[in-house]
């Protein structure tokens, strides 16, 4: 269907836990999302269909709306009359999303990009096997056979290089002979993506017993990267042997006008599309129950990663072991000792579904948040980075840049936007608290503007925005975009009390002015959307612009307003009276 | 008309199991449709591949990789005893020959002549799946396994560790009654113990020491877990451990076991019993099981009615998060409009009556149906 003919749109992501179901309408010469419906997944015994989730999805659609979009159960599509819809797409990580296994010859060379390809197509990645990971053979065959993962992809070596060590590895796979999650009676989809003199002997060893794949080398020199050919072919798999296998999804397949997306690719599509319009550096983060995933484009590079076993519910005791009781004490406040806190999140980890009644619940709930948060940025950054293992020409000039190949590529001072998705932060019951958990967790330099998802739609956006941009991105910026403000954090040394900042604040209405000092956070509310900032750092603070430069303005304010940071990079903590104050002054919990 | 399901865990007197018992890897069956089985009973049984041992035969011979077919003494498929010379050198002139031995008994997998490896695979280990629960054979899944049918009482737990276990029942202390090490004898040698409130880290100290099979406790300290672990639980995913099987049934605290999950359990003290402390609080919830077996009971088919979990007036329910964690009620009231509730949260509601009369408004998620017969 051409794209201006398409009036109605209805698009569904099948969770692990809940399947959403948006309606996107033309309404007055601009596309709109006009109402929303959920439902629980359906993926599991006793159903094991998953349409019937998407079906009761779209019935309370249909209640919500007064519209008629089913007929005995099935899509009416194109709409007529006003009855149905003309297009309907989905996106889906029910039943544990997309799970890859990776290889490569050097772990942090071949087996990065083979990562990086597997998590930017929307996968979880289980292990990555390397020659070099320093695990013995039949270690490694082990691993295999535990794991089960839904598809491996394989790389290692560049084109015309040396083939033994790739086949050594494609040896490791044909020992172990590994079985698919889905089905013991599939193969299992492998994805040869590595030298290409390389392929004769992948083919011997692997056709057998795999239904091997052969794509152009993910890493063809040392000094390039071909991630798209791996990428699109995951996808290709993913549609074709997990999606297939999976209950109920053949006949959700020949419902959609559009591949089935795997949810996190989906947000990528959107993160990408919102760097590329406003031509800006962007983060984005979707903290879930069970994972967290965070995405960043800067300079156009974009990258994703998950953190597996980071998340609010499922995984919130896993937050909790690895930032330890202390991290997360830091952020409440009120005293609680630690057998209670503990036992407190623990009862959230085995009843997953249960909501803060009391405010001292929802103020640890945050509190663990902001720890996951930050533990998975810091996951991102430390993946997110330049090729690792480029030869670089140095000239005297460089003699005193210590830059070398596979620095971090995110830069918070030259961070444009955070958009926050996710339970924790879209349903907060104010706003402020998901401003504060993000600039918390995320410790943004200089002037950046906060935003969160509405109502989490990002992953029907992002299918959409593979078929109808143009709807994609006007119902991203009125509807799933709610900006929260600015954040505006100077940075240098740490002095408590000392004054870091003066600024001044035009609108049409209202000209405010004022210092802030170290140690301290403040926030700025106004009635307009926009304003007019002067900021003036004190000597050796930098708001983006140079130690000690003025900057003058145009800023978002959002449904919260400014918030000027003084509390260091990184947060100085000095006692609990702190935490008391910095939330008072935000209006956190008024 | 779309549905709101509760979570909801099974305390049911009388219930009939099917219970797949399937094999990692193909295999073969060992019983026969109808056949009537003990718990301790072999239903399915296969061989999973042995681990294996690389030899770098180019290295050591010293030759190419591409040459080492010339040298090899065996093939692929065959059979080699520790010892035996798999590869030999041409020497010079016919001596000085270098040999390779193989370093195991084992099979020939795979010869490679790009990287100059021979891989031998060690013998096969058997695994053997018993029925754990006692039942008719109602289905064969062919060289996967079978599904058994039982009837008996069944109650979940909240959260377990450990796996499949059977022994007696043993119940130890009421649910308002703390236990002391000194309760615990070699008597209890291979026993599965009720703990109606609140298991204590020594007095598990002193289970495991006198050789006690399992444990079924009202609550647990998360941090006592994590010193029996060896580490913090971080998802709730386990089965695998290989320790005495606890199975929580209300949650981490002091929390005493539901009075009618202990009457169920007391009633069939000193009966054998299975139990499982398995738990995956994923997609296909999988819960801690304790299944007592009773040949008087009949089929009851409607006990898979998923209607059930669904709130309605006069529900029976349990509040499963603070500031009511643990207390029982009946809904008296389901209103329609969000409720704003002290952490600002906005979301339907259920009003509760709880058993002391007194009635309090609860998030409808914090609700647990309890499915009871």
């Amino acid at each position: 269907m051409k794209t201006e003919k398409i009036k109605t749109i209805l698009a569904t992501d099948c969770g692990s836990t809940t399947t959403k179901a948006i309606l996107i309408e033309y309404v007055e010469n601009e596309y709109r999302l006009t109402f929303r419906g959920e439902s629980p997944t359906t993926v599991e015994a006793p159903f094991e269909d998953v349409t019937k989730g998407v079906i009761n999805a779209i019935v309370e659609l249909e209640e919500l709306s007064g519209k008629v979009i089913l007929n005995d159960d099935k899509i009416i599509s194109p709409s007529d009359r006003g009855k149905g819809v003309d297009i309907y797409i989905s996106t889906s990580s029910a039943g544990g999303g997309l799970q890859l296994m990776v290889a490569g010859v050097v772990k942090n060379m071949t087996g990065e990009s083979a990562e990086r390809a597997a998590l930017g197509a929307g996968a979880i990645v289980m292990d990555i096997l390397a020659s070099n990971d320093k695990r013995q053979y039949h270690e490694k065959v082990k691993r295999i056979r535990e794991l089960r993962p839904d598809m491996l992809l394989l790389s290692g070596g560049v084109d015309g290089g040396t083939k033994s060590h790739v086949v050594e590895i494609a040896e490791i796979v044909q020992s172990a002979n590994p079985k698919p999650r889905l089905g013991i009676n599939y193969k299992l989809p492998i994805i040869f993506a590595g030298n290409k003199d390389a392929r004769s002997a992948i083919k011997n060893r692997l056709s057998d017993i795999s239904d091997l794949s052969i794509v152009d080398n993910i890493r063809p020199t040392l000094d390039d990267e071909n991630l798209k050919p791996s990428r699109d072919k995951i996808h290709d798999l993913f549609m074709e042997h997990v999606m297939a296998q999976a209950p109920g999804y053949k006949k959700l397949m020949s419902w959609t006008h559009s591949p089935i997306m795997p949810t996190p690719g989906a947000v990528g599509e959107i993160i990408k599309k919102i760097a590329s319009i406003e031509k800006i550096s962007v983060i984005g983060v979707d903290i879930g129950g069970a994972t967290t995933d965070v995405f960043s484009v800067f300079n156009k590079k974009f990258n994703r990663t998950v953190s597996a076993n980071l998340g609010m519910s499922y995984s919130i005791c896993n937050v909790l072991a690895e930032t330890g009781v202390k991290n997360v004490l830091k952020w409440v406040p009120f005293e609680i000792e630690s057998d209670e806190l503990t036992n407190r999140i623990a009862n959230k980890m085995i009843r997953p579904t249960t909501i803060p009644q009391s405010l001292d619940d929802l103020q640890i709930e945050q509190a663990l948040a902001r720890e996951a948060l930050s533990l998975s940025f810091i996951q991102h950054k430390e993946f997110a980075v330049s090729l690792k293992g480029i030869q670089k020409n140095r000239t005297i000039s460089d003699t005193f840049d210590q830059s070398i190949s596979g620095e971090t590529l995110v830069d918070m001072m030259n961070l444009n936007l955070i958009v926050g998705s996710g339970g924790v932060l879209s349903h907060a019951p104010k706003r402020n608290q998901a401003f504060r958990m993000l600039i918390d967790s995320f410790l943004p330099e200089g002037i950046t503007e906060i935003a969160v998802d509405s109502i989490f739609m990002m992953p029907q956006l992002g299918v959409l925005s593979s078929i109808h941009p143009e709807a994609a991105v006007e119902v991203f910026n009125k509807d799933c975009l709610i900006r929260l403000g600015t954040c505006i954090a100077p940075v240098g040394n740490y002095v408590k009390d000392k004054e870091i900042l003066k600024y001044k604040i035009k609108t049409s209405k209202e000209n405010l002015e004022g210092e802030l000092h170290c140690g301290e956070i403040k926030l700025i509310s106004l009635e307009e959307k926009e304003c007019e900032i002067i900021c003036h750092p004190s000597k050796n603070y930098d708001v983006g612009f140079g130690n000690g430069n003025s900057v003058t303005k145009i800023i978002k304010t959002g449904e919260v307003g400014i918030i000027l940071d003084g509390r260091g990079r990184p947060i100085i903590f000095n006692d609990k009276e702190d935490i008391i104050k910095w939330s008072k002054s935000t209006g956190e919990f008024d | 008309m779309s549905k709101s399901f509760t979570p909801g865990l099974k305390i049911l007197k009388k219930f009939t199991i099917f219970k797949d018992r399937i094999l990692p890897i193909k295999g073969s069956t060992k019983v026969s449709l109808n056949e009537i089985v003990s718990s301790d009973k072999i239903v399915a049984s296969s061989k999973i591949p042995g681990n294996v041992r690389m030899v770098n035969i180019a290295n050591e011979l010293n030759i190419d990789s591409d040459n080492i077919n010339e040298c090899l003494t065996v093939k692929v498929g065959e059979k080699v005893n520790k010892n035996q010379v798999i590869a030999q050198s041409k020497g010079l002139f016919g001596l000085f020959k270098a040999e390779v031995k193989s370093p195991i008994d084992g099979e020939i997998s795979q010869i490679s002549d790009v990287t100059g490896q021979l891989v031998i695979l060690e013998p096969p280990e058997p695994i053997n799946i018993d029925a754990y629960i006692p039942g008719e054979i109602c289905k064969i899944y062919e060289e996967e396994g079978v599904q058994i049918k039982s009837n008996g009482t069944y109650v979940q737990g909240i959260i377990g560790v450990g796996g499949e276990k059977k022994g007696k029942l043993k119940v130890i202390s009421k649910p308002n009654e703390s236990v002391r090490i000194e309760d615990i004898n070699s008597e209890h040698k291979d026993c599965i113990l009720v703990i109606g409130s609140f298991l204590d880290y020594e007095v598990y100290q002193k289970a495991k020491s006198v050789g006690v099979t399992g444990i079924i406790t009202g609550s647990f300290s998360y941090n006592s877990l994590s010193e029996i672990l060896g580490y913090s639980l971080g998802v709730a995913i386990t089965g695998t451990e290989e320790q005495l099987t606890i199975i929580i049934t209300e949650g981490f605290g002091h929390v005493e076991m539901s009075q009618k999950t202990f009457d169920l359990l007391s009633v069939n003290d000193n009966k054998y019993i299975s139990i499982n402390g398995s738990t995956q609080i994923r997609a296909g919830v999988l819960r801690p099981e304790v299944f007592i077996y009773d040949d008087k009971i009949q089929d009851d088919e409607s006990n898979q009615n998923i209607d059930d979990l669904v709130i309605a007036l006069n529900s029976r329910i349990r509040v499963i998060r603070e500031p009511f964690f643990g207390k029982l009620g009946t809904v008296i009231d389901l209103p329609h409009e969000l409720h704003k509730m002290e952490s600002g949260t906005m979301t339907r509601v259920a009003k509760i009556k709880f058993d002391d009369k007194t009635e309090e408004i609860i998030p409808r998620t914090n609700l647990e149906v309890i499915l009871s017969n």
